[in-house]
C-alpha cells in the first residue's frame, strides 16, 4: 500500500502541530496558563498549514492565499465584533463551517483520489479510503445541517420549541441506516450517485436529528455538534494520512464527547433522551395543579435588599442566562463591589447549564470584570449556603428549584440544584409572579418564609440596590 | 503509513484527549470549544491539497471553497478564544 510520498521531515512536523494542539487545550486547565495555549495551537496551525504548502506544489498560491484572506478577514473580524452574549451561536455557526468543509474536501477528494494519494493511476479508489471518505463526508454533512439549526434556534431565528414529526424516530433509524449501507455499497460502486445520495441522506439526517431538541438541550447539543466536527477532521485524517488531522479530530471528538456528558449529567437526562428530543414542548400541570393555587408570598424593594445584604457577612450571588438577557452584568459587578467595600463577603455560584452553552456564564462574569476567584461551581459552594446570610437570585430559576430534590413527578426531579433554602435570606430578582422558567415549572423558592421577590427588570432592580448602597 | 499505525495514533489520541479534556477546568468550557473549533479546521490540511491539485478543476474549486470556509474558522476561532482568555482576572492584592 503505497501512499503520497510525504517527505518524513513533513510527517515530523504533522506530529509536531498534534503536539502542540494538544497543549492548547492542556493550558486551558487553568486561566493562568490558558493565553499560552491558545499561542501554542496557533503555532500548530501555522506548522500544518506551512507544511501542506511546501509538500504540494504551489502553482495555485495566488488563489489559496486569496481563500485565506477571505475567510481569515471574515472570522477575524467576526471574533472582534461579536457580542459574548451571542457566543453559543457564533460557535454553532463555526461547527457548521468546519462540517461543511469536511464535505467539500471529501468530495474534492472523490473527484481528484489521484491527488490525495488515495487511487491508483486508473482512478479507482483504494477500498478503506472509500469508507473513510464516506463517513467523513456523512459526518460533515450532519454536522453542517445539525449546526445550522442549532446556530437558528439559538439566534432566535426559529422557535426554540421542538417540532415533532410524526414517526420521526423511524424516519430517523431508516435514514441512519440508508447512510451506513450505502457507505457499504460505496466499497464496490464507486458511481457518483453513491457519493451524491450519502451526501444528501446526511444533510437531512442532520436537519432531522436537531428539529426536534427544545431550546433548553441546546447547551448538550452544541456539544455534540462540537464532537462531531472533531470525528469528521479525523475520519478526513485517515483518509489524508495525516497525523495532525488524526489526533486533532480525536481530541476535539472526546472534548465534545465529555461537555455533553457533563451537560446531561447537570441536567440530570440521559443521553438518548435529549437525542430523542421533545424537552420543554407542552409545560404539563404538574403536581397536579398545585400551581394554581394562590400561594402567599412576600415583596420585597431595593433598599430593604440593600440594607440587607449591606449588614450581611457572606453573600452568594446565583445569576442565569436571564440575568445576561437583562445585560445586568455589569451592574451586578458593581453591586458586588459596592458590597465588597461594605466588608461583605461576596460569591458567585454557577451552574453548569447556566448560560447556553458550557461555561457561558463564566465568560460572561469575566466579561463584566468578575475576578474568576470569586467565581465556584455548583459542587464547590453547594455547601456554604448553610452559613449564607443571603442568596441573591438573578436571572436563574430552575436551578434554584427544590422540586428537582423532591417532586419525582417535576420535569427537572434529579437535576442537581443549588441549596438556597438553607440561607437565611433569599433574594430572588424576577420581572413578575406569572413567568416560569425554561423547564415551566413552578419554584417553591418563591412561597418561603425567608424569601424576598424582587419584581422588577434585573437591570434596573440592581441599579436600584446600588444607589441604595452608595449611600 | 500503513493503516494500522494510523489506527494506533487516533486511539492513543482518544486517550490523551480523554484525559487533557478532563483536566479543563469548567470556568473555560466555553473557551475550550471556541479553540477546539479553531483547531478542528485543521481540516484546512485536505483543502490545500485540493485547491493546489492540478487534474480536476471542480475539486480544485471545492477545495479552494474549503480553504475559505476553514480559514473563518481559524481566524475567528483562535482570536475569539484570545478575546475571551484575554477577560479572565484573577481579583486584585489590596
Amino acid at each position: 500500500m503505497e501512499h503520497v510520498t510525504t517527505p518524513p521531515w513533513a510527517m515530523l512536523a504533522y506530529l509536531a502541530a498534534g503536539v502542540l494542539f494538544i497543549m492548547a487545550l492542556r493550558g486551558l486547565s487553568s486561566p493562568a496558563t490558558s493565553r499560552a495555549g491558545n499561542r501554542y495551537g496557533m503555532i500548530g496551525m501555522t506548522i500544518a498549514m506551512v507544511t501542506t504548502l511546501l509538500t504540494h506544489g504551489v502553482a495555485s498560491l495566488p488563489e489559496i492565499a486569496g481563500a485565506i484572506a477571505i475567510g481569515g478577514g471574515l472570522g477575524f473580524v467576526t471574533a472582534r465584533k461579536i457580542k459574548m452574549t451571542d457566543m453559543p451561536q457564533l460557535v454553532a455557526a463555526f461547527h457548521s463551517l468546519v462540517g461543511m468543509a469536511a464535505v467539500l474536501v471529501g468530495l474534492a477528494a472523490y473527484l481528484n483520489p489521484i491527488a490525495f494519494g488515495i487511487a491508483g493511476p486508473d482512478g479507482v479508489i483504494e477500498v478503506q479510503s472509500r469508507i473513510e471518505m464516506g463517513l467523513g463526508i456523512a459526518i460533515g454533512a450532519i454536522t453542517f445541517s445539525g449546526s445550522v439549526i442549532a446556530f437558528l434556534k439559538l439566534n432566535g431565528n426559529m422557535s426554540g420549541s421542538p417540532i415533532m414529526l410524526p414517526g420521526r424516530h423511524a424516519i430517523n433509524l431508516g435514514t441512519l441506516l440508508g447512510i451506513i449501507g450505502l457507505v457499504g455499497y460505496f466499497t464496490v460502486d464507486q458511481s457518483p450517485w453513491v457519493i451524491a445520495v450519502i451526501t444528501a441522506l446526511s444533510f437531512a439526517i442532520g436537519f432531522l436529528l436537531i428539529i426536534p431538541i427544545g431550546g433548553a438541550d441546546m447547551p448538550v447539543v452544541v456539544s455534540m455538534l462540537n464532537s462531531y466536527s472533531g470525528w469528521a477532521a479525523a475520519a478526513m485524517g485517515f483518509t489524508l494520512h495525516n497525523t495532525a488531522m488524526i489526533i486533532t479530530g480525536a481530541l476535539v471528538g472526546s472534548s465534545g464527547a465529555i461537555l455533553s456528558y457533563i451537560m446531561c449529567k447537570a441536567m440530570n437526562r440521559s443521553f438518548i433522551s435529549v437525542i430523542a428530543g421533545g424537552f420543554g414542548a407542552a409545560p404539563e400541570a404538574s403536581s397536579g395543579g398545585a400551581a394554581k393555587v394562590q400561594r402567599p408570598w412576600k415583596r420585597g424593594a431595593a433598599e430593604d435588599a440593600a440594607y440587607l445584604m449591606k449588614e450581611a457577612e457572606n453573600v452568594i450571588i446565583i445569576p442565569g442566562y436571564g440575568m445576561a438577557v437583562a445585560q445586568a452584568q455589569h451592574v451586578l459587578r458593581e453591586m458586588g463591589d459596592l458590597l465588597k467595600k461594605a466588608g461583605v463577603n461576596v460569591k458567585y455560584a454557577i451552574h453548569p447549564v447556566a448560560g447556553r452553552m458550557p461555561g457561558h456564564m463564566n465568560v460572561l462574569l469575566a466579561e463584566a470584570n468578575v475576578p474568576y476567584d470569586e467565581v465556584f461551581e455548583l459542587e464547590d459552594i453547594n455547601g456554604e449556603f448553610a452559613q449564607a446570610d443571603v442568596a441573591f437570585i438573578i436571572g436563574a430559576n430552575d436551578v434554584v428549584n427544590p422540586a428537582a430534590k423532591t417532586d419525582k413527578s417535576s420535569p427537572i426531579y434529579g437535576m442537581p440544584v443549588f441549596d438556597v433554602d438553607k440561607a437565611k435570606t433569599v433574594m430572588f430578582i424576577k420581572r413578575s409572579m406569572g413567568g416560569v422558567g425554561y423547564a415551566g415549572v413552578d419554584n417553591d423558592v418563591f412561597y418561603m418564609d425567608q424569601t424576598m421577590m424582587l419584581l422588577a427588570d434585573a437591570k434596573k432592580m440592581v441599579e436600584d440596590i446600588n444607589k441604595a448602597l452608595a449611600h | 503509513m500503513d493503516f494500522i499505525s494510523i489506527l494506533s495514533v487516533f486511539v492513543m489520541a482518544c486517550f490523551v484527549g480523554y484525559y487533557v479534556v478532563w483536566s479543563v477546568t469548567p470556568a473555560l468550557h466555553t473557551p475550550l470549544m471556541a479553540v477546539t473549533n479553531a483547531i478542528s479546521s485543521v481540516i484546512v490540511v485536505g483543502a490545500l491539497v485540493a485547491g493546489a491539485a492540478e487534474g480536476s478543476v471542480v475539486s480544485k474549486w471545492l477545495g479552494l471553497a474549503a480553504v475559505v470556509l476553514a480559514s473563518v474558522n481559524i481566524f475567528g476561532g483562535f482570536a475569539v478564544t484570545e478575546r475571551m482568555l484575554a477577560m479572565y482576572k484573577k481579583k486584585e492584592k489590596k
